[in-house]
């Protein structure tokens, strides 16, 4: 019997350990993941679509061709509407809310498995590095998608306000501040959608994750959902 | 001189339940030798699983210690508890615990990932424990694709993938019908029998009694008695009736 010897320390797994199991996890639960994922990509779409909306409407005010939408509207010194900021902060609102509640959910829902991992001999780095590998893939994913969906959901609409003007005026890059009112331009817009919807996926995951993996085991696994 | 593996000192357990204090445990004293096939009998509610955890630090104890190879668990580091985890218990649970996400083979791997054991070994070895257990031809089955006492075997082949010294199992035949309970507890007293293997099993299964080298009595988180295979062997005498 090889007892009676100190217990050593566990050893820490190679990170194309934690890639290959949280991938393989992503594939064999593709289904959940992919409703996961349409969480993530829905809030960027409603938050890129209103912005990317916002922005077309600037560069046609200022490039003369004012919409007939925001004609009654009050608008700021910097020529956004306050309608327009209202909105844009709700959609941020929504969109952070209806992340962090898929992620909780999906992470929730996976209690008893991280319970079974730390009894099989899991460090709680490892759980949590698992669960920020697949909610940064989701989250990356997800946003992207969301962002694209979003920005052409503005283009249609905006089609519909100002025809093919919008074409020759598309602010697609960011605007000079000394020309006018401040402009990001649709790639940052993107760009910024994908990131907020990584790190909202990664945070609303790995939260959660974190306080399971720190609970003991048997408690873990005694929580239902 | 009986070599003692597990040993638990005035073990207390309490849980907060709102503005209330449940006692699980209420100073357990327990001492476990290596090699005995130990069943922690008593009804639902009476502590026995929460004892059980103890043993397998898979919770804390409020109060009082549990000392393993003369180790006191509540002394050791994170990193050492999951070794400890990994390497020196195996554990099998009422509900399998399996990841559904990973198939039979994909479940007995895990313990020797988690060990750093390399992909050739622990293939070989996940396929040996799994035909061990008479699973050879479902090794690639999902747990889902298996009825409850293949998943029980699974568990068994994963529980010992990184050769344990002790097995705790948590009510392991509570889920099964008779017949099949009754392979599931033949499988795990091999173990204790030809493995030298400590099983410690939390039950209320009367047919775990004839297997068993001692039984303890766990009722209102204390040890009622202890009853050691001579007596249990008269009493399931006198269950079966047959009187000589």
């Amino acid at each position: 019997m090889q007892q009676r010897t100190p217990i050593e320390e566990q050893i820490d797994l190679p990170f194309v350990e934690s890639l290959r199991i949280s991938f393989q996890s992503l594939k064999i639960r593709f289904g959940r993941s992919i409703i996961t994922t349409a969480g993530i990509t829905l809030g960027i779409a409603f938050l890129v679509s209103v912005w990317t909306n916002n922005e077309i409407g600037i560069a046609l005010q200022e490039s003369g061709r004012q919409s007939t939408i925001n004609t009654f509207e009050e608008t700021t010194e910097q020529g956004i509407s306050t309608k327009d900021i209202w909105l844009i902060i709700m959609s941020l609102i929504v969109c952070v809310v209806g992340i962090a509640n898929s992620m909780l959910m999906a992470v929730t829902e996976r209690f008893r498995e991280i319970g079974t991992m730390k009894c099989l001999g899991a460090l709680d780095g490892f759980v949590v590095r698992l669960f920020l590998l697949e909610s940064g893939f989701q989250g990356f994913s997800g946003a992207l998608i969301g962002a694209l969906v979003g920005t052409l959901g503005a283009v249609l609409l905006g089609l519909k306000d100002y025809g093919l003007d919008l074409f020759f005026y598309f602010p697609l890059l960011p605007a000079n501040p000394e020309d006018g009112p401040m402009q990001l331009g649709v790639i940052i817009i993107i760009l910024l959608g994908c990131i907020l919807g990584m790190i909202l996926a990664v945070i609303g995951s790995s939260f959660p994750a974190w306080r399971a993996a720190k609970l003991p085991p048997a408690e873990a696994m005694r929580t239902e959902v | 001189m009986a070599d003692i593996v597990v040993k638990t000192e005035d073990v207390v357990k309490e849980y907060r339940m709102g503005s209330n204090i449940l006692r699980a445990l209420d100073g357990i004293n327990i001492e476990i030798n290596r090699g005995e096939y130990i069943s922690l009998m008593g009804p639902s509610g009476s502590g026995k699983s929460t004892l059980f955890n103890m043993i397998g630090a898979l919770d804390r104890p409020t109060e009082g210690r549990v000392y393993i190879d003369g180790q006191n668990m509540s002394q050791l580091s994170q990193k050492q508890i999951a070794a400890f985890r990994c390497h020196r218990v195996g554990y099998i649970f009422q509900s399998y615990n399996l990841l559904h996400v990973r198939s039979a083979h994909g479940n007995v791997t895990l313990p020797m990932i988690f060990a750093g054991i390399s992909e050739k070994q622990r293939n070989e070895k996940a396929e040996q424990l799994l035909d061990m257990v008479g699973l050879g031809d479902r090794m690639y089955h999902l747990p889902d694709e298996l009825s409850g006492g293949q998943r029980q075997r699974v568990a068994i082949a994963r529980a010992l993938a990184n050769d344990p010294s002790i097995v705790l199992a948590d009510e392991p035949t509570a889920n099964l019908d008779t017949i099949t309970g009754r392979e599931i507890i033949d499988l795990i007293k091999r173990l204790n029998t030809e493995q030298g293997v400590t099983v410690i099993s939390a039950t209320h299964d009367l047919k775990m009694l004839d297997v068993s080298d001692r039984i303890v009595d766990i009722r209102d988180g204390l040890v009622e008695r202890i009853r050691n295979r001579d007596e249990i062997e008269i009493e399931v005498g006198e269950v079966g009736g047959a009187g000589h």
